[in-house]
């Protein structure tokens, strides 16, 4: 039964250098001396940690927990010595620092007790104790989102989800961990889908490949076939970037857009990566988290490959163990050549959510160098390919403008960066660069009109409670005046005087009571977000990097 | 530390520049030039070679005042596009300040003054192709009769002479060799309320469906458009709608009275209408940029084209539609954005 497929707006075709990475499996890489494990490789709020400079840790070990209801546990990824816990660089565009846990390795990569489910009980459980054991694991999406897992399979309990889709379609250039991941564990995988069919209760569950990858399809069909479900489905879809992003994968299997600003659970779906899927299964059936992922290494190496790297890993041991040519590399790209970001060092880990290292040396520079741009001539070969069905002509022509009205009346923020638009400029225009800007320019803004306003805000609660607070002491004064006098008048009785003493306090407890009340309302917003929207807020904090405890409108964005 | 570049995302690049996309059109022009020069003779290519230098010297000259850096701008091609555009429209037997001037006011008006390629809102070989028209009607309308037709041939000397002295070779008379265009002829016979069959069949120089011999100078046009449509240089929206639609309101207004309305190849097939439809409409810069806003655009101009030969004052109305639908352009874009993703059906 073959599933009809559907067309996204535009999209490339790319050369895809993939060959050279999947003749060879994906072997183990080597235990690095240290590893450098950030509180946040997710989205949400940073881990806290619960071991301590000195303390001996195991494989698998916790080292971090997650502190909210949107964050990712953190564990150890080898035995060793917890050596401090520091700011260190962290792979981020613009060489961010962040907490990391550093452990030296001992070598020995002695494992902690690994506590699962024994196979296939996982059907007889409920779908919360395995959330749970996916939350206590750490897994975060991994293609490269970095969204937790335990979150998204959690859409509420007035969504009905029929479609859980696997995302093995790998678009970009030169990625090939999930190729290899597909061919070497496709049983891991199907599990994996198969627990989080369970979770959600999906009626459908599809695996999408991209055409390319035809070894990988018939290992992962053969794994389904094994499964016997009937549930399940491996769907080959054609080979066009950027079909392996989240909202064009749902279009070109469904027909079936999501919403602007909306989450693909409001129309009954929800995507995961092939390598989450492995991840599910190994917490949930062999009790491992999440401490290794495949990673590709192309560009310009000898041996372009795959590796199961141990997270933390730094990126620098990988290339001077692997491939000794450190000396001569001038860009590191952490992703594929469309959407990844240069490394502006390579003293940075390997994280939950990286996927490939490309590599150009001075020898061997797989990916040019940018042609100084000239002036756009509305060619429209922008429009053309845009998948989100954006003018991103006229985006960039506001966006340098700096009309920041008009660009997001062009949608801006629909844009989703995949940089198709930019890849055929014939004007060499940094097209994405400009939209990065004005996206980070608009959220600026809105961020300090918010600050603004919660400031005025708290400026005139204090304002009241000033007024109130005075308010309060003249009525105390008053009453106490009052109860004096009382007693000076009646001293045998004392009655009047008693109840109003006694309905201040009342008055006081109740007070209390509502003071208490409402900042549990608001505590528990947090802990149990009752809609999409707040994890979309949360999206949004953690992109800022900042805390930010007011509900923002998030039409605006 | 290693020192790393760190350019933005995407870090590769199709193999397009500006540069590229030009050479595809100049490519494209080249059936239809050795066409023109087979049917009129050296003159097309002297135009060229006029129009072309011009446009290159004045450019670099603008950009030279203007501190911009000359290379680049040179190299793109879209001046040399713009010459030969001109050169096109030009009659070959025009004098040459003719195309010298016209060349001139297309990259120096229309062009440079409005910040250079990219940010000129006309058409620059249309706004200098009206400017000689409105300025010096009399050699803009003098055409040379094909040379199939007249059997005479200028060769290269004797074509030079006609440019730079309009000194015709002692044996030729000037009104022996040159015409006014089927188009030109058209209207002028139906001022004098002739018939379209008439006049069809009355002249020597009109044939199947267009003048005599040089109504296949379009299809030669043609092939190098359907070039460019296969090589994704234009897009498919301008041309179809604007054939489209001149050809629709052709037929309609022939079937209505045929003997006032030309027959509806004779629109295809004469002036500027092929060439305009594959090179001149679709130039990016001034035309419109959304999928439906093309349709329109197109079909505007093809419109125009019709209303302006059977109505207007002026026999070939090419290049005032495509000025006319540049000024709308902005408009049309503004209101056909496409829907985007996720934002309802
Ligand atoms: S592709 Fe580049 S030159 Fe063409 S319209 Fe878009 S931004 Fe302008
Ligand atoms: S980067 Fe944004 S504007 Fe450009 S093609 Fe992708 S979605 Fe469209």
């Amino acid at each position: 039964m073959a599933r009809r497929l559907y067309n996204f707006h535009g999209g490339l075709s790319l050369d895809d250098h993939k060959y050279e990475p999947t003749r060879l499996s994906a072997a183990p890489s080597h235990i690095p001396p240290r590893l450098y494990l950030p509180l946040q490789q997710h989205i949400g709020s940073a881990a806290a940690p619960v071991v301590g400079v000195g303390e001996h840790v195991l494989k698998g070990q916790l080292i971090a927990h997650a502190t909210d209801y949107i964050s990712a546990s953190v564990h150890a990824s080898s035995s060793g010595i917890v050596e401090a816990i520091a700011e260190f660089p962290l792979p981020h565009p613009s060489g961010l620092q962040g907490t990391c846990i550093v452990i030296r390795t001992d070598g020995l990569d002695r494992w902690s007790v690994r506590d699962h489910l024994p196979r296939t009980d996982y059907r007889t459980r409920d779908p919360h104790e395995l959330r749970q054991m996916i939350r206590d694991a750490g897994i975060v999406g991994m293609g490269g989102a970095g969204f937790p897992t335990a979150v998204k399979l959690n859409p509420g309990p007035n969504v009905k989800i029929d479609t859980l889709i696997l995302n093995g379609a790998e678009c970009e250039p030169y990625i090939t961990c999930d190729d290899l991941l597909m061919r070497e564990r496709p049983e891991e995988i199907v599990e994996g889908m198969l627990i989080m069919q369970h979770i959600l209760q999906a009626d459908t569950c599809i695996i999408a490949i991209e055409s390319n990858k035809q070894e990988a399809y018939r290992c992962m069909l053969a794994a389904t076939q094994a499964a016997q479900n009937a549930a399940l489905e491996v769907v080959m879809i054609p080979t066009i970037y950027p079909t392996g992003g989240e909202k064009q994968l749902i279009q070109a299997l469904t027909g079936r857009e999501v919403p602007a600003g909306g989450l693909p659970a409001k129309i009954g779906i929800v995507m995961q990566n092939v390598a989450t899927a492995a991840a599910v299964y190994r917490a949930v059936v062999l009790g491992e988290p999440l401490i290794a992922r495949y990673v590709t290494l192309a560009g310009g190496v000898p041996h372009a490959c795959n590796l199961e790297v141990l997270l933390g890993t730094p990126v620098r041991y990988l290339i001077e163990e692997m491939h000794g040519v450190r000396a001569t590399v001038d860009k590191i790209i952490m992703g594929g050549p469309m959407m990844g970001f240069a490394l502006p060092l390579d003293d940075v880990p390997i994280v939950k959510t990286s996927n490939a290292i490309l590599i150009s040396t001075v020898a061997d520079r797989p990916l040019p160098a940018r042609v100084e741009a000239s002036a756009c001539i509305r060619c429209g070969e922008c429009t053309r390919v845009c998948p989100a069905q954006l003018l991103p002509q006229q985006l960039y022509w506001y966006a340098r403008a700096r009309e920041f009205e008009r660009v997001q009346q062009y949608h801006l923020f629909d844009c989703i960066e995949c940089g198709c638009c930019d890849y055929v400029c014939p004007s060499h225009i940094p097209l994405v660069q400009y939209y990065r800007y004005a996206k980070t320019e608009i959220s600026a803004q809105i961020r300090d009109k918010q600050k603004a306003e919660a400031a005025r805000q708290r400026h005139e609660t204090r304002l009241q409670r000033l007024e109130r607070q005075k308010l309060e002491r003249a009525q105390r004064h008053e009453t106490r005046k009052h109860l004096v006098e009382n007693n000076a008048d009646n001293s045998t009785t004392g009655g009047a005087g008693n109840d109003t003493k006694k309905a201040a306090i009342l008055a006081a407890v109740e007070r209390s009571k509502i003071k208490r009340a409402t900042s549990e309302g608001a505590q528990k917003n947090v802990e149990n977000p009752p809609s999409d929207v707040q994890q979309k807020i949360s999206e949004v904090d953690a992109r800022c990097a900042k805390k930010c405890p007011e509900p923002r409108d998030d039409s605006a964005n | 530390m290693l020192r790393l570049k760190t350019p933005s995302s995407p870090h590769t690049h199709a193999m397009t520049s500006v540069s590229i996309t030009m050479l595809k059109v100049i490519v494209a022009l080249i059936p239809g030039i050795v066409a023109s020069t087979y049917y009129f003779g050296w003159g097309i290519l002297i135009n060229i070679f006029l129009a072309g230098a011009t446009a290159l010297i004045s450019e670099a000259a603008v950009l030279r005042l203007r501190h911009y850096a000359i290379a680049p701008a040179l190299l793109d091609g879209s001046a040399l596009v713009t010459a030969l555009l001109l050169a096109l429209a030009v009659p070959p037997i025009a004098p040459w300040w003719i195309s010298v001037l016209g060349s001139l006011f297309a990259i120096v008006i229309s062009k440079q003054l409005y910040g250079g390629l990219g940010y000129n809102p006309f058409n620059p070989a249309m706004a200098g192709y009206a400017f000689l028209l409105i300025s010096f009607p009399q050699p803009m309308t003098a055409w040379l009769l094909p040379e199939t037709l007249s059997g005479v041939h200028l060769n290269f000397m004797e074509a030079l002479h006609v440019t730079f002295f309009q000194a015709w070779p002692t044996e030729l008379r000037v009104d022996a060799v040159s015409m006014a265009t089927p188009l030109d002829l058209l209207k002028t016979q139906l001022g004098v309320h002739k018939t379209i069959s008439e006049i069809r069949f009355g002249t020597s120089i009109i044939g199947d469906f267009g003048g005599k011999g040089i109504e296949w100078i379009g299809n030669w046009y043609l092939l190098g458009g359907l070039w460019l449509l296969y090589m994704r240089v234009i897009a498919w929206q301008i041309p179809l709608a604007m054939l489209a639609t001149l050809f629709a309101l052709a037929t309609l207004f022939s079937l209505y009275d045929p003997d006032v309305y030309s027959w509806p190849m004779f629109h295809i097939f004469s002036g500027g209408t092929i060439l305009c439809a594959f090179f001149i409409a679709t130039d990016p810069v001034t035309a419109a940029t959304t999928p439906k806003g093309r349709l329109i655009y197109g079909a505007g101009i093809g419109a125009l084209i019709f209303i302006i030969r059977t109505w207007g004052g002026y026999p070939d109305a090419v290049a005032f539609a495509v000025l006319l639908m540049n000024i709308a352009a902005p408009t049309i874009d503004y209101y056909t954005q496409p829907r985007v993703y996720g934002h309802g059906k």
